[in-house]
């Protein structure tokens, strides 16, 4: 799940840096590696090059600053970076609440993108905001599409006008419209109207969704997307733009491990921006957009910020006090006390229930989050530990070619992995020395790849400072 | 078979120029084959002559597909049964429906299973589709154990010696390891009663490189006999499922190319690969 892209970069620097002084050329070889990680993610190819060019161009205004720096490959990986969350968060913005109520908001997207399951996420949404929304009803086609947003209506407390049974039967204009003049009516301040899935090629769907749109006038046209999407988003979102127009994007089922480039895509080619984000099957299951989170996870880096949110709180007392003593007494951090640190973050995957009671934790967030960790890979990576002896956990530099051998038999995986593994721990005691340094701001926890391009958390030049509270690293520099 | 002949026409008896070659990469990449199994092709064509090039990338093409059967399982002496598992929205219970009606036009009888307990109205919806298809629905509580209602169909369609038992699952993304294991069990518990012959993973044809972990998730967790890819009717391809074939030696054994229950195609090789390159 979490591919080095930043080594990537390291390694094809390494090899230039020895051809001497960098030229605009060299960052050629670079952007391949770009692209190559850009298209397995899934951006469509015309948004892949015209990303790349402008990093191109970026990169060759600051070659003789790439040139001084201690670490190019960082640099022009912050280039990236900033480059693709720039054009991902853009345009955000808020939604727009209509001067005079009702707000009306009206879903649109393929069959199966989630809009009926959104529709009850933004409204309990927007409910928990103090607002009185109403569910329309208005997807006539798939059998009991109607019953389940009654269903979905009824747990979240939102009342669903629903007049017709759907299955075939039934106008979904009407519908639409009659559920606005009801919800002008019984003074709800906000209506949500959910649509049948319609394929963008469908001339036909295409127009009535466009006089469902024109017999409401929407305050806000969201077009709902599946994160999986491949080379298709682009042509699909154009058809919707130029069938029936959007305002926003929600990108949906951002709990699985799909990269999620059509975000790029999207964002790029439509110039409209991406407003929610839905990450698992509860009504809970809701975000706003984060671009820089959004960043991370195209370039194949997961979503380290998100997981260094869950760290806080992650630890029981005991682990804790461990690590501050550790810390206290000037000890290295071991692939052992990263086992351990492992198997806190396990733990939580399985506790959702427990974690609600954790102080501080905003738990509804958490538990979200905790749903995104793969646990494969957690598992993959304890095995590992497992089979290393005392002396190689204390001290991996002992870590021959044989001795790696022998652990990757032993625990039923590859050599590969044996060194992947230690690289992530090598980078991740790298991380905590600096944290005890006080150098450094990257808040994460360790384990998962260093990402340069986290803001700097402001706490960390406190550890210095102020005694800490946490003997988790990651869990201190949130702190604040 | 010539694919590019529509695009690559200028290929033919002329030499072929990079900016050529590039679009020929461009062409498979947009069809969701991926970055690096585009590059892999390219390599190979190059190796050929200009009139030839059409010909290999083909036969890289075909040489991907599985050799495995592509027809529906069935058994003349006992109940056939059928697993519909995926990922979230891909059109899982509507490819039962399909399966329902084109069984019912062999004049085969149907048993389904709704054992999606988790979503809402996921139960009436799959009732919705045997009241309109005419076939019986076995259910279990909401939020019941799937298992059990995948279990207790099972008995009844040995039972009552009907051929096809189908049981739609609820969606589920293969990051959930939970779930995969539910879907395991789901496998496990109904073979206490009947074999399980045939487990679809439905694909949805916008898919993108995600599929591939997709299939091979599911592969390990419950073994998938083959793919259902759906949506065909739309602007995608399903050219992902390609590369889950090549992947996983999975064959596509039915196509989706509608929301109604005739809208399914059984798998031909030669209109799905002209197809990707429209």
């Amino acid at each position: 799940m979490f591919e080095s892209l930043s080594a990537k970069f390291q390694g094809a620097f390494a090899s230039l840096r020895s051809k001497g002084r960098l030229k605009s050329d060299d960052i050629d070889e670079i952007a391949l590696e770009i692209r190559a990680a850009l298209l397995d993610s899934d951006v469509a190819l015309s948004v892949v090059d015209s990303f790349i060019g402008e990093l191109k161009s970026r990169t060759a205004s600051v070659l003789d600053d790439l040139n001084k720096s201690t670490n190019p490959a960082n640099a022009v990986f912050e280039i990236v970076n900033s480059l693709l969350t720039e054009i991902l968060g853009g345009s955000a913005r808020r939604i727009r609440l209509a001067k005079k109520p009702p707000t009306v908001i009206l879903l649109t997207g393929l069959q199966g993108a989630g809009k009926t399951s959104l529709a009850g996420k933004l409204a309990k949404y927007l409910k928990d905001q103090g607002n009185t929304p109403l569910l329309v009803a208005s997807d006539l086609q798939r059998p009991n599409a109607v019953t389940q947003l009654q269903v979905v209506g009824e747990s979240i407390g939102v009342p669903v006008f629903a007049p017709e049974p759907g299955n075939g039967v039934g106008d979904p204009v009407k519908v639409a419209k009659n559920g606005l003049s009801f919800a002008q009516d019984k003074l709800h301040n906000i209506v949500i109207v959910d649509t049948a899935g319609r394929l963008g090629v469908d001339a036909e769907l295409m127009a009535q969704a466009k006089k469902i749109r024109d017999a409401i006038n929407p305050d806000e046209v969201l077009y709902v997307v599946d994160a999986m999407v491949g080379q298709d988003a682009v042509r699909t979102a154009q058809a919707f733009q130029e069938g029936v127009g959007f305002d926003a994007v929600v990108l949906t089922k951002l709990d699985g491990d799909a990269r999620g480039g059509a975000a790029l895509s999207i964002t790029q080619v439509t110039g409209k921006p991406i407003m929610f984000a839905a990450t698992g099957e509860k009504v809970s299951d809701f975000d706003l957009f984060h671009p820089d989170r959004m960043a991370s996870r195209i370039l194949g880096l997961g979503d380290i910020q998100t997981l260094a949110e869950q760290a806080k709180g992650a630890f029981d007392s005991d682990t804790a006090a461990k690590l501050e003593t550790k810390f206290a007494s000037g000890e290295d951090f071991t692939l052992d006390d990263f086992l351990s640190q492992l198997e806190a973050m396990k733990k939580m995957g399985s506790m959702t229930k427990l974690l609600g009671m954790l102080p501080g934790a905003n738990s509804g967030a958490m538990k979200k989050q905790l749903e995104q960790f793969d646990e494969g890979e957690l598992v993959k990576t304890q095995s590992i530990v497992q089979s290393m002896t005392p002396l190689e956990r204390h001290d991996p530099k002992v870590l021959n070619g044989s001795r790696r051998s022998r652990i990757a038999k032993g625990s039923g995986r590859q050599v590969s992995d044996v060194n992947s593994l230690v690289e992530r721990f090598t980078q991740a005691q790298k991380v905590m020395k600096q944290m005890r340094t006080g150098k450094g701001g990257i808040a994460m926890p360790p384990g998962l790849p260093n990402m340069p391009n986290l803001p700097k958390s402001p706490s960390a030049q406190l550890v210095n400072k102020k005694k800490s509270r946490s003997g988790n690293p990651a869990k201190r520099a949130l702190e604040s | 078979m010539a694919i590019f002949s529509k695009l690559f026409s200028k290929i033919r008896g002329g030499s072929t120029s990079p900016s050529d070659w590039a679009e020929i990469e461009e062409a498979l990449i947009a069809a969701d084959l991926g970055a690096k199994s585009a590059a892999e092709i390219i390599e190979i064509a190059k190796k050929s002559k200009g009139d030839e090039i059409d010909s290999a990338i083909t036969q890289s093409l075909s040489s991907w597909l599985s050799a495995k059967d592509r027809t529906l399982a069935s058994n003349s002496d006992r109940t056939t049964t059928v697993m519909i598992v995926g990922v979230n929205g891909t059109g899982k219970t509507t490819s039962t429906a399909k399966l329902v009606s084109y069984l019912k036009m062999q004049n085969k009888s149907v048993l389904l299973a709704a054992a999606d307990t988790f979503r809402a109205a996921a139960v009436e919806q799959l009732q919705t589709w045997g009241d309109r298809l005419g076939v019986e629905v076995i259910t279990g509580p909401a939020n019941g154990d799937p298992a059990s209602v995948a279990f207790d169909a099972a008995t009844k369609a040995k039972l009552d010696s009907t051929n096809y038992l189908i049981i739609d699952t609820a969606g589920r993304l293969h990051t959930k390891s939970d779930l995969m294991d539910e879907l395991g069990k789901v496998r496990r518990v109904v073979e206490k009663v009947l074999p399980i012959d045939e487990v679809l993973l439905v694909v949805d044809a916008t898919t993108g490189q995600n599929g591939i972990v997709q299939a091979k998730v599911f592969m390990e967790s419950v073994a998938i006999t083959g793919l259902i890819l759906t949506k065909m009717d739309g602007s995608a391809k399903g050219g992902i499922a390609l590369a889950i074939e090549r992947e996983t030696g999975t064959p596509i054994k039915f196509l989706g190319t509608g929301e109604g229950a005739d809208d399914l195609a059984p798998f031909d090789a030669e209109g799905y690969l002209n197809g990707l390159f429209h």
